[in-house]
């Protein structure tokens, strides 16, 4: 029996304006698997997260959440089917602190009142299980972190809820060495735990030590989705740079 | 760089556990120190100006006019000026935590105040119901302000400009040319004019004081119990010490007898205080332990970020100007109280200006995201204080806009000067 994809994309298309961004993509994602979308820059990555994600819903398109066809308003919506994102431009409050981040929009309470000592434990646990030293303290606001460590907040905030997939767009481009390892680490044991995780990444080196699956976008189009093990590097850059390489992509 | 992550197994490499150390050490009160001037430094001024105005002023103020300033009179003067500003101010706190305003807020008290009149005077209803009306008012006005904004997604600006007239011209056609609707009904009268029993004033500050260490005491021991992030105990004890010292010492200065002849006795806290003591208990507790004072902080920060966090932005939009409408109502019942009467020009001239200016020099920022509750009550007094001091002076009528003008000018150009710092420092 196949397995049922956690996200299924069919016939999406996107415009911002009279500005055409997606034509006609396809796109699976599968539990307990890695699969990481490439394609150069403006090629539409993070458009096809936005909607994804529920941020700019598609024009038109099937989408498909664990086989059922569903429609998304708003970002509300995604997580309550349980998709998280990480957004390239983070989306992270600046005034409020690291554990206010992390449960914004989904703050426990306990009656009318927040309950602050529970969300802060969490927290702290779940930044602890993604290693990060040197961020002080949990209150700390997230206007005087660096740009890595508002990137492991926003990674931090996605990992907090039992979601079914999760979307990182570009996670690991501000952060240093040991920091990419955590994450790409990380994103394994997601799929490991049988979520569908979607990586987003102009690292080709991540791509293929972490990925199962890497999907191409090129110009808008959807060219290739094919296993990780059934392509060499040299054939996803040319797919990225050109939309084809030999048999694969687009036709010639 | 070479990643070799094994696929389908468990992870291989040891994840090192990590230490959040600031949050388990244990703080002290030099820490404290430090951290808040770092604080200070990097733009985040907090309640400082305000307190320090406040002991300036009156400093001056005692100078300048040493016999009466401080008179007992004076002072309870001094704090039914300071109702109306308050809470309109309160309310603006909402709206300004946005980055919104609401130019409107001023007349918007002064229609509420006549709804209110008219329903008392030409109706012939009891109180109650006419201030129920009045804070109706206040929320249909609020919720248009709020449509037109987060909906419609005209400019705040505009829309409270346009109300600003538009309000002015329904409260003179309530009000008919040249009149004025007096108040006379006893409650209605009392919030302003009248005081509470000495002994009722006395228990009411010491509830408020215990309650106060209760829930601040409370908090600490619950966080520092978890190993959680605590402020030091010393500065809990003595923010705790300061807060029960202000309130006792005003209410010992509210509790001496000021009536001008020895034959009558007037004494005790004016009723408006409590009710602005119970609105800025609800406006913290609201934005400081709510889910929804929280979103109206995100929103304030970066709205976009908490659309996608799942907040209901339109949704916080609109209400932030339906408390501020709300809140502008209870204060024009109060100015009517005050004055015995309400005016075709209640709420307009130099109200807003004021409430904005207490607000701002309160720590309410400008710019959105960042102000309390209590911002209002500390700016209130402040300008309460100059409004109150250059009466005494008698200054011409010139000077005061000047002064005034010039007073909330220095305020904003603070708030713009700690918000570049903020962001010279990475904030
Ligand atoms: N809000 C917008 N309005 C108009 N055009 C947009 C908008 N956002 C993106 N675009 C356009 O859509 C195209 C795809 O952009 P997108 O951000 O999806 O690219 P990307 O693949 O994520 O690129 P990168 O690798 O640089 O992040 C680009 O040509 C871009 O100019
Ligand atoms: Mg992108």
């Amino acid at each position: 029996m196949p397995v049922t994809p956690v996200l299924e994309l069919r016939g999406i298309d996107k415009s911002y304006g009279a500005v055409k961004v997606l034509y006609d993509v396809a796109f699976t994602a599968y539990p307990g698997e890695v699969t990481a979308l490439v394609g150069d820059n403006g090629a539409g990555k993070t458009t096809l997260v936005k909607g994804i994600g529920g941020v700019h819903p598609f024009d038109s398109g099937e989408y498909y959440f664990e086989g059922a066809p569903v429609r998304l308003g708003s970002p509300r919506d995604a997580a309550a089917l349980g998709i998280e994102v990480v957004h390239q431009d983070l989306a992270l409050c600046e005034n409020l602190d690291i554990v206010e981040n992390m449960f914004l929009g989904r703050e426990r309470t306990r009656g009318l009142a927040l309950d602050e000592a529970g969300m802060e434990a969490a927290a702290t646990s779940t930044l602890s299980g993604l290693s990060v030293r040197t961020m002080g303290s949990v209150r700390r606001r997230v206007s005087d972190l660096s740009g890595g460590q508002r990137q492991t907040v926003a990674l931090a905030r996605a990992v907090l809820w039992d979601s079914r997939l999760v979307v990182l767009d570009e996670p690991a481009a501000a952060l240093g060495v040991a920091q990419t390892q955590q994450v790409l680490e990380l994103v394994r044991r997601l799929a490991d735990k049988g979520l569908a995780v979607v990586l987003i990444s102009h690292n080709m080196n991540d791509v293929f030590a972490v990925s199962d699956r890497i999907a191409t976008l090129y110009l808008g189009h959807m060219v290739a989705q094919v296993r990780t093990g059934d392509v060499t590097h040299r054939q996803v850059v040319e797919l990225i740079t050109s939309g084809r390489s030999g048999d694969l992509g687009l036709p010639r | 760089m070479s990643t070799d992550i094994p696929k389908g197994g468990p992870s291989a490499v040891k994840l090192a556990d990590s230490d959040f150390a600031a949050d388990h050490r244990p703080s002290d009160l030099g820490g404290a120190l430090r951290d808040y001037w770092a604080q200070v430094r990097s733009g985040d001024l907090g309640a400082v100006p305000a307190v320090l105005g406040i002991a300036g002023l009156v400093v001056l103020f005692t100078a300048l006019r040493p016999e009466t300033f401080l008179s007992d009179r004076n002072i309870a003067n001094l704090f039914t000026q300071a109702l109306p500003v308050t809470i309109l101010a309160m309310g603006l706190v909402f709206v300004l935590l946005l980055g919104e305003i609401d130019l409107s807020a001023g007349v918007t008290s002064g229609v509420c105040a006549c709804v209110m009149a008219k329903l008392m005077v030409s109706a012939g209803q009891p109180w109650y119901v006419a201030v129920l009306a009045a804070l109706a008012a206040g929320v249909v006005i609020g919720t248009a302000i709020g449509w037109l904004v987060a909906v419609v997604r005209i400019p705040s600006f505009v829309v409270t400009l346009a109300l600003f007239l538009g309000l002015q011209g329904i409260t003179l056609w309530l009000v008919g040319e040249g009149g004025t609707v007096p108040v006379r009904d006893d409650v209605i009268v009392a919030l302003a004019n009248k005081n509470m029993p000495v002994a009722l004033g006395w228990a009411l500050a010491v509830v408020c004081a215990v309650g106060y260490a209760a829930s601040q005491f409370w908090r600490w021991q619950r966080q520092s119990a978890r190993g959680l992030a605590a402020k030091p105990v010393q500065l809990v004890a003595l923010r705790v010490v300061a807060v029960a010292v202000v309130l006792l010492a005003g209410t010992y200065l509210l509790s001496q007898d000021r009536a001008p002849s020895p034959l009558i006795t007037l004494a005790g806290i004016p009723w408006g205080v409590p009710l602005v003591a119970v609105l800025l208990i609800i406006c913290t507790f609201v934005l400081g332990r709510t889910a929804y004072g929280r979103h109206v902080y995100a929103v304030g920060g970066n709205a976009e970020a908490a659309r996608r966090a799942g907040v209901n932005v339109t949704r916080i939009r609109v209400s932030v100007f339906m408390i501020a409408s709300t809140l502008a109502a209870v204060a024009g019942i109060v100015a009517a109280s005050r004055l015995n009467s309400v005016t075709p020009s209640e709420g307009s001239g130099n109200t807003l200006l004021y409430a904005v200016g207490a607000a701002v020099i309160g720590g309410t920022s400008l710019f959105g995201g960042r102000g309390k509750a209590r911002d209002a009550v500390l700016g209130g007094l402040v300008v309460a204080i100059i409004d109150n001091g250059l009466g005494l002076l008698g200054t011409k009528a010139y000077l005061n806009f000047l002064i005034t003008g010039s007073v909330l000018l220095f305020a904003a150009s603070i708030d713009a000067l700690a918000r570049r710092r903020r962001s010279a420092t990475g904030r």
